[in-house]
């Protein structure tokens, strides 16, 4: 860990703090069929890590592992260790509501709730107890649209339907929603893929400035995408984790075979 | 060979640039034997010729230039991709200095042709031309090659070039110290070797960008230095 530091530092990144997440020999099946194989992996607190591979690689099944959205697949079966600051996820007396609190997540297309803008974000709150009075969720609505950049753009409609708004807004209504119930991980499965360029600008940008204080995971397609947002980036491949570090390393000098072929189109 | 890429234009296009480098590459061999060719022969005509080629070396290297500036602009190239274009952007502008090298070599053949030149310093300077030549030669195909080690071989190969720029040197402040009427011709030579051993550092960047293009990592241990002259003085005994 010690020599990883230096290494950053040497190259001009700002040094990684420890890891929040810690998977450890990861195996997922769908009924008979296995959809990753043996994934360790570390995921360093305050930083963005991109989850890169093609289609069915298996990235977006290990990124739902983190906040167990595949408990939700009958036939779906997890096996080894997800560690999150120490405490193991599949823990069977976990409260699962508790930690996709904690882990939120933003989806690939923007999906609020057909709701007003204010109950998009009010509703996590509610429901978790993080507010006693109208006045502190008034607040919290507030400060959630506002690290999300949105609240100059809708602070004189609040109640109007979240629906209303334009893609990229409801993306990062989704993001606010996302941070409202205060979580320490916020996974994006593709969250620009349905985004024009100037949107996609902002909700990076929004990644920029939320990573200050949130551990953000993003599976993404875009390889540009991920050169730009990521300090880390995994690359899965065939449902195995086949390189994960440094994006710069990634992007200029990747170490395996396979990772290269990838990102400069070679797959056959 | 590695796999190739999925979209074949980008293929062509990467193809492409290693042709033009090969060619430029090429041209400024040659452009810097005939320099060479001329001093020694004393030949005017010649040395025109080779001033007049170095024009090729420029448009190649604005074409190249054009070209990498595109691709990173349309294809965002990454991993060795991205090495690739940048090392053919960094070697075209060491080819492009090793070319107006050359060109310097070939006025300073015209300046001096009416002169008779010290045989022996003359002799030095073609083996200095030669062993250049080779280095450059040996680079350009470790580059077409993606060969590492022949890139480390012409690394280290370049302190006989500072060796033999040291002893021509020396040879040369003799001459001028001996007979002051030489220091015109003298000072025209030793700018000459001057020029064929920076031939020799442009020729060991390229092999550094090789090593990197080929590695991913520059090269790591420190190249012996053989150019002592900067700190030399007429008049000292060593």
């Amino acid at each position: 860990m010690e020599h990883q530091v230096v290494h950053r530092e040497a190259i001009g990144a700002e040094p990684l703090q420890p890891a929040t997440i810690i998977a450890r020999n990861v195996n997922v099946f769908y009924g008979a069929k296995q959809a990753l194989f043996n994934v360790d992996v570390d995921v360093p607190r305050n930083a963005i890590t991109a989850f890169i591979g093609p289609s069915g690689c298996g990235k977006s099944t290990f990124l739902r592992c983190l906040n167990r959205m595949n408990d939700t697949i009958p036939i779906c079966k997890v096996t080894g260790k997800i560690m999150l600051d120490g405490q193991d996820i599949y823990d069977p007396d976990l409260d699962v509501v508790e930690l996709r609190a904690r882990v939120g997540m933003v989806f690939q297309k923007p999906n609020p709730f057909p709701k007003s803008i204010y109950e998009n974000i009010a509703y996590g709150p509610r429901i978790h107890g993080l507010t006693r009075t109208k006045k502190e969720l008034d607040e919290l609505v507030e400060q959630c649209l506002e690290k999300a950049g949105l609240l100059k753009e809708v602070h004189d409609r609040m109640h109007e339907p979240g629906t209303g708004l334009s893609g990229g807004q409801q993306q990062r209504l989704c993001i606010a929603r996302a941070i409202a119930t205060r979580p320490d991980v916020i996974l994006m499965d593709e969250p620009c893929s349905a985004l024009d360029p100037i949107a996609t600008a902002k909700v990076e940008e929004l990644m920029d400035e939320l990573k200050e204080n949130y551990t953000i995971i993003i599976v993404t397609h875009s390889m540009q995408q991920a050169a730009r947002v990521s300090q880390r980036t995994a690359f899965f491949h065939l449902g195995k984790l086949v390189e994960v570090g440094d994006t710069r390393q990634i992007f200029t000098n990747p170490r395996d075979k396979r990772t290269q072929d990838y990102i400069t189109g070679r797959f056959g | 060979m590695p796999q190739q890429h999925i979209v074949k234009s980008y293929e062509d296009e990467l193809a492409l640039l290693d042709t033009k480098i090969a060619r430029m590459g090429g041209l400024a061999e040659h452009n810097l034997g005939q320099a060479f060719d001329a001093l020694q022969r004393r030949d005017p005509r010649q040395a025109e010729m080779a001033i007049v080629a170095d024009q090729a070396i420029d448009v190649l290297e604005k074409d190249i230039e054009e070209q990498v500036i595109g691709m990173i602009a349309r294809r965002q190239p990454l991993a060795d991709d991205l090495r690739h274009v940048m090392a053919a952007l960094k070697i075209t502008s060491d080819l492009e200095r090793i070319g107006d090298l050359a060109k310097n070599i070939a006025k300073r053949a015209s300046a001096i042709a009416e002169l008779s030149h010290p045989k022996p310093v003359i002799s030095g300077l073609g083996r200095m031309v030669e062993l250049a030549l080779h280095q450059l030669k040996t680079v350009l195909d470790a580059y077409a090659e993606r060969d590492a080690e022949r890139a480390i071989e012409v690394w280290r190969n370049d302190q006989r070039i500072d060796a033999m720029y040291n002893s021509l040197f020396r040879e040369l402040l003799t001459y001028m110290m001996e007979d002051p009427r030489s220091i015109g011709l003298s000072t025209h030579l030793l700018f000459g070797a001057k020029n064929l051993e920076r031939v020799g550092d442009h020729t060991t960047n390229i092999a550094e960008i090789v090593h990197y293009l080929v590695r991913g990592e520059p090269i790591s241990d420190d190249r012996p230095k053989g150019d002592d002259t900067s700190s030399l003085l007429v008049g000292s005994n060593d």
